[in-house]
C-alpha cells in the first residue's frame, strides 16, 4: 500500500466499485458474454468472414483501379507527344481499351492453328490501324511503341473489369465461395498488374524489357554483319560462329514487336532445303520462387511462347526435316518480364553466347549450317 | 463500417482516401473512456489489495488496445500507389577505346544506337546496355533455404 501512497494524491476520479457484485457476477457477465460470442460466431462466422475478404477485394480493387486510370492517361499523354494528332485521341483510345478478339471454335480441332494465326493477323493489323489513326506524325518505331502501351493499358482495364466484376457478384450475391475465389488469387493479380503497370512505362518510353532477353542475345550475335528483313517484322544475319555458318534471327527493333519467329525459322530452313544442323532457340522464361533472375537453363523443345502459333510452325517443319532442337531460357519473374531489363538479366546475355558456342562445338561439324533464334519482344533493342 | 472514396484521379494527383462514420468514432471514443475508467477501477482495487482487479486490468487494456487500433486505422493514410519510373540508366561504350559513358536513359536510347563522338579517341560510340538497377531486401534466410 506504502508504494500507492504517492497516487492518492493524483485524485482519481472515483467511479462505481463493480467489484462489489462479487466474483461470481463477474463470471456469469463473461459466461454470458463467451456464449453469445460463440452463437455469433456459429451463425455469422461465415459472413464475417466474408465481408473481411470483401473488404480485402475492394482495397485490392481501388488499387487496381488507380493503377488502370494512370495506365490510360499515360497512353493519351504519350499519343499526344508523339502522335502529334488535331484530334484528341481519348475517345479512340477508350475504345481500343475496350476492344474484344473472339479465339476460334475448337469443337474440331483440326486446322485451328491457322484460324487462329490469320485472326493473329487481323488483330495486329487492325491495332497498327488504330494506332496510326491516332498517332499521324508517329515513325514505325514509336508505332510499335505506342502500340505496346495501348496493349498494357489494355491488359489493365481487362485486370481491373474482371476482379471488379466478382466482386460485385459476391457482394450482391453474398456467396462465399465467389469472394473467396477472388480473395485467393488476388496476391497473384495485383503482381501481375503492377508488372503491366510497369511494362506500359518501359514501352511508353521505348526501353529493353526482361521479355526481349532472347532478342538480346540475337541482337549481340547479328551486331555488326549484314542484315536483311525476312519474315514479318523479323530480320536474320549470317554469321560465322566457330567456323559454322549461323542464321542469327531477332525480331527487327527498336519498336515494340515480337515479329514471326516461327516463320522466320520456317523460311531459313526451307532456303536451306533442311540442310541445318540443329536450331538453337533463345527465350526469357518464368522462374520459380527461390531460383535467382538471370539464371540460365539449357534443354530441348521449342522455346516460344505466346499463342503457340510459331511454336507449331517450327515443330511441324523440324519434325519433317528431322533437326534437332536446342533451347536456352534466362529465368525471370514475373514482374521482369514486362518491366524494363533488369540488370541481372542483361548480365546473362554473356553467359548464353557462352553456352551457345559450347553446344555448337559440342553439337555440330565444323562448315555445318545453325539457326540461332532470339525470341522474345524487342522494344529498345537494335541490330 | 467504413467506405472507400471513389475517385477517378491519377496517383500523383489525388490518393483515394477512406472515410469513416462519426458513430463509429463517437463509438471508439465511448470505447476509449470505458477502457480508461476500468484500467482506474483495476487500479483502485489493486490498492485496495482486492485480487478482482486482473479482470478489470484485462478489460481495460483489451479495451485500450482496441479503440487505439481502430482510432490509429481512421489515422491511416489511404492507397500509396507509386507507377512512377525506376531509375534506368544508359551505357554508351567506345568500341575502340574503351572509354565509357553512363548516364540516365532518355527517350529515344535503345541498345546499339550509335551515339555521339568517343571524347577521347573521335570514334563513333554506341549504346551497349539499358538496365534498371533492382535493389533486392535481404533474404538471409531465404537464401539458406
Amino acid at each position: 500500500m506504502s508504494s500507492f501512497g504517492r497516487c492518492d494524491a493524483l485524485m482519481i476520479p472515483q467511479v462505481p466499485n463493480v467489484a462489489q457484485f462479487g466474483g461470481d457476477t463477474i463470471s456469469w457477465i463473461f459466461q454470458i458474454l463467451f456464449t453469445l460470442l460463440f452463437v455469433v460466431f456459429v451463425f455469422y462466422g461465415q459472413r464475417i468472414q466474408m465481408y473481411v475478404m470483401i473488404r480485402e477485394v475492394e482495397n485490392s480493387l481501388l488499387r487496381l483501379r488507380v493503377i488502370r486510370d494512370e495506365g490510360r492517361k499515360t497512353a493519351i499523354s504519350t499519343i499526344k507527344e508523339l502522335g502529334k494528332s488535331k484530334d484528341d485521341p481519348t475517345n479512340r483510345v477508350d475504345q481500343f481499351l475496350e476492344y474484344v478478339a473472339f479465339a476460334p471454335e475448337s469443337m474440331d480441332p483440326a486446322g485451328i492453328v491457322w484460324k487462329l494465326e490469320h485472326l493473329i493477323d487481323v488483330q495486329e493489323a487492325r491495332y497498327k490501324d488504330e494506332v496510326k489513326l491516332m498517332a499521324p506524325e508517329a515513325d514505325e518505331t514509336q508505332l510499335n511503341n505506342l502500340e505496346g502501351t495501348l496493349i498494357s493499358a489494355q491488359v489493365l482495364n481487362v485486370i481491373y473489369k474482371v476482379i471488379r466484376h466478382f466482386y460485385m457478384l459476391g457482394k450482391k450475391t453474398l456467396s462465399l465461395y465467389i469472394i473467396m475465389q477472388i480473395q485467393m488469387i488476388l496476391p497473384l493479380i495485383m503482381r501481375e498488374a503492377e508488372a503491366w503497370a510497369s511494362g506500359l512505362k518501359a514501352f511508353t518510353f521505348g526501353q529493353p524489357i526482361g521479355d526481349g532477353a532472347g532478342a538480346l542475345v540475337a541482337a549481340k550475335l547479328m551486331h555488326g554483319h549484314e542484315i536483311r528483313k525476312i519474315a514479318k517484322d523479323m530480320v536474320a544475319a549470317t554469321v560465322p560462329i566457330e567456323d559454322r555458318t549461323a542464321y542469327v534471327l531477332k525480331a527487327e527493333g527498336p519498336g515494340a514487336t515480337p515479329g514471326k519467329p516461327g516463320e522466320a525459322i520456317k523460311q531459313v530452313i526451307e532456303e536451306n532445303e533442311g540442310k541445318i544442323a540443329t536450331i538453337i532457340i533463345i527465350d526469357a522464361a518464368q522462374k520459380l520462387e527461390g531460383e535467382k533472375p538471370g539464371d540460365v537453363a539449357g534443354g530441348v523443345g521449342v522455346a516460344i511462347g505466346g499463342p503457340g502459333v510459331d511454336q507449331f510452325k517450327v515443330e511441324e517443319t523440324v519434325l519433317k526435316y528431322k533437326i534437332p532442337v536446342n533451347a536456352f531460357i534466362i529465368k525471370e519473374d514475373i514482374g521482369d518480364n514486362v518491366s524494363t531489363m533488369r540488370k541481372e538479366i542483361f548480365d546473362a546475355i554473356d553467359t548464353v553466347i557462352e553456352r551457345i558456342k559450347g553446344l555448337i562445338l559440342e553439337r555440330t561439324k565444323s562448315g555445318d549450317s545453325v539457326i540461332i533464334a532470339g525470341i522474345g519482344n524487342t522494344v529498345g533493342i537494335g541490330q | 463500417m467504413s467506405e472507400a472514396t471513389e475517385t477517378t484521379e491519377t496517383s500523383e494527383a489525388k490518393q483515394p482516401t477512406r472515410r469513416f462514420s462519426s458513430f463509429l468514432i463517437a463509438i471508439v471514443f465511448v470505447l476509449l473512456a470505458l477502457s480508461i475508467t476500468a484500467l482506474m477501477q483495476a487500479f483502485d482495487l489493486y490498492r485496495r489489495n482486492d485480487l478482482n482487479y486482473t479482470t478489470f486490468m484485462m478489460i481495460g487494456l483489451i479495451g485500450l488496445a482496441l479503440s487505439t487500433y481502430m482510432l490509429l486505422q481512421t489515422r491511416k493514410k489511404g492507397l500509396q500507389i507509386t507507377l512512377g519510373m525506376q531509375p534506368v540508366t544508359t551505357t554508351i561504350l567506345c568500341q575502340k577505346c574503351g572509354f565509357k559513358n553512363i548516364r540516365e536513359f532518355q527517350r529515344g536510347d535503345y541498345i546499339f544506337k550509335e551515339a555521339e563522338p568517343c571524347p577521347r579517341c573521335n570514334e563513333k560510340m554506341a549504346i551497349t546496355s539499358i538496365i534498371r538497377e533492382v535493389k533486392e531486401k535481404e533474404k538471409v534466410r531465404e537464401e539458406r533455404i
